[in-house]
């Protein structure tokens, strides 16, 4: 377990309580899943484990190999408690019960750990959960967030939160949702499961879909964890390049993204000196290294759309029509009205916004996004272009009357009274 | 672990060309051997067209019946799998090779084995 480090003493119980929720106590959990059988007794497992650890290592000293340590201590603190309850239970479950416990594990290779670990995520993302409770399931069980950071997270209750996790880990009982790594025929389908869950932990945590703070900073980090996570259990899976890259491309702009007001400050706006170098870098070579692979998909893509942005030295020296033609091949590949809308931001930098316009209307004649603000913020921007200044303004109205988000609310009514003057 | 896979569609057979149905049925006749073969059948039938059904409800010690199905949506049930298989990923990958799945949608839900459910039906 390389997150232990060998400073005996005091720091221990530090150490101990850190690890509970940090990787290395993920890791033992996902085990324990597998190894009992079920999410809350694994839960329960772990913190006997964590318990039991504070109590014996600073007297006996740290084992040779914590991991297992601890895997067996809680191993045996739930053997010990069905033990104690089976005088309440039926002889049936716990015969069932015994069989999952009696797996032994001392003999696993490394590999089969973290199998563990992978076998989680594709639980917690498996599709017959609803999407609100994967991302809840997620956070809890892999990053190793409280209820209570998930809530605050996602500004809503704690308690609805905890009755998503709850109903979460009950279906996986009752619908039998076996704790494993799908088959390989299986495997795109699922892990594009996985990925929209990375992605809309990372999208809450970097725009925000609504509520006082634009940038969520944890959230965010978790995405971009959990994305590098995923990349080391399944290398060389060009989607999860792909997903991480887009990720880190679209994080370097953080800091230029938002003023010291804290307003909103537009792509072709921003001080590109602010973007973060070290993560282009990072996004850019992962990007690189995906297109080396045979298939290229719909994150990779939009990487690479993001790699030419973050390249370009300003907003007219962007390679617009690279950025179109890879819209179009994202769009050939998966289409999306929200794709199509980014095209049309992309076609009105190269020929005008009377360009983008048209394509808008287009997307509203076909009843696409209409109850999409970015939608009527493009509209508005292109209308205010052309000196509009009437079409622009209602456009805007529109888009204030749809969004959610209260930085992003700022920025509208910023554009509207400098129309209105 | 025992699933139903309820098929719904849009149409069911009763409203399909002669030549269509008939090449649906052939697709069910060579899905059902396979599940058969392969140890996971447990039972099935089709369904006649939701035209035919009425709803019941009791009220107040009364019946009352509506015509038609109770839900009214576009899709209709057409028929259903009862499946024995080891869990539900293995009961996905199996309703995902009913051929109605192919053109409407499969919902797959575990049936209940509690002890105080198999009392009542007398299914132990």
């Amino acid at each position: 377990m390389a997150n232990f480090t060998d400073k005996p003493g005091q720091d221990l119980q530090a150490q101990l309580g850190a690890l509970y929720r940090n990787e290395a106590g993920r890791r033992v959990l996902a085990t324990l899943i597998r190894l009992l059988g079920d999410f809350d007794r694994a839960e329960e497992a772990l913190h006997d484990a964590f318990k039991a650890a504070l109590e014996q290592w600073p007297k006996e000293g740290m084992p040779a190999n914590p991991r297992a340590w601890l895997i067996s201590a809680g191993r045996f603190k739930a053997i010990d408690k069905l033990r104690r309850d089976s005088r309440f239970d039926t002889l049936d479950e716990i015969n069932e019960t015994n069989e999952a416990l009696i797996t032994q594990f001392e003999d696993e290779g490394d590999e089969y750990f973290e199998d563990d670990r992978l076998r989680l995520i594709f639980t917690c993302c498996h599709p017959s959960l609803p999407p609100d409770a994967q991302i809840a399931l997620t956070l809890r069980e892999i990053c190793g967030l409280t209820t209570e950071e998930i809530a605050r997270a996602f500004l809503i209750s704690p308690t609805s939160v905890a009755q998503r996790i709850v109903r979460a880990k009950a279906k996986i009982r009752a619908a039998r949702i076996p704790y494993e790594v799908p088959e390989p025929q299986q495997l795109p389908e699922r892990l594009d499961s996985v990925l929209k869950v990375v992605y809309l932990v990372f999208n809450e945590g970097y725009l925000a879909t609504s509520g006082p703070e634009l940038i969520r900073h944890d959230l965010s980090v978790e995405a971009l964890r959990l994305g590098r996570l995923l990349l080391e259990l399944l290398p060389g899976e060009p989607e999860i390049m792909g997903l991480l890259a887009l990720m880190l491309l679209q994080d370097s702009r953080r800091d230029a993204r938002i003023s010291a007001h804290g307003d909103l400050i537009l792509l072709e706006e921003q001080d590109r000196a602010l973007w973060d170098k070290e993560k282009i870098g990072e996004g850019t070579k992962l990007v690189n290294a995906a297109l080396t692979l045979p298939s290229v998909g719909v994150y990779t893509l939009q990487a690479v759309i993001a790699a030419n942005h973050a390249m370009a030295a300003s907003s007219e020296a962007t390679d617009w029509l690279e950025i179109i033609r890879l819209y179009d091949l994202l769009l050939r590949i998966f289409p999306s009205p929200v794709i199509e809308l980014n095209r049309a931001a992309a076609i009105a930098m190269r020929d005008g916004p009377q360009a983008g316009l048209e394509l808008i209307d287009r997307l509203l004649g076909q009843g696409q996004l209409r109850d999409y603000h970015y939608l009527y913020a493009a509209k508005a921007d292109f209308h205010r272009r052309l000196g509009e200044t009437h079409e622009a303004i209602a456009a805007y109205r529109q888009a204030q009357r749809l969004v959610r988000q209260e930085t992003e609310r700022r920025f509208l009514e910023r554009r509207l009274t400098e129309l209105k003057k | 672990m025992k699933y139903i896979c309820l098929i719904c569609a849009e149409k069911v057979m009763e409203q399909m060309a002669k030549a269509d149905a008939d090449a649906h049925y052939e697709e069910y006749r060579k899905f059902t051997d396979d599940i058969r073969r392969s140890g996971h059948y447990v039972v099935c039938n089709r369904l006649l067209p939701a035209a035919e059904a009425i709803t019941v409800r009791v009220r107040q010690g009364n019946i009352a019946t509506t015509d038609g199905p109770f839900a009214e949506t576009k899709e209709q049930f057409g028929g259903y799998y009862v499946i024995d298989v080891r869990d539900f990923n293995e009961a996905i990958q199996i309703a995902a090779r009913i051929p109605g799945a192919a053109h409407g949608c499969v919902e797959v839900r575990p049936i209940a084995e509690d002890e105080q459910t198999l009392d009542v039906l007398g299914l132990r």
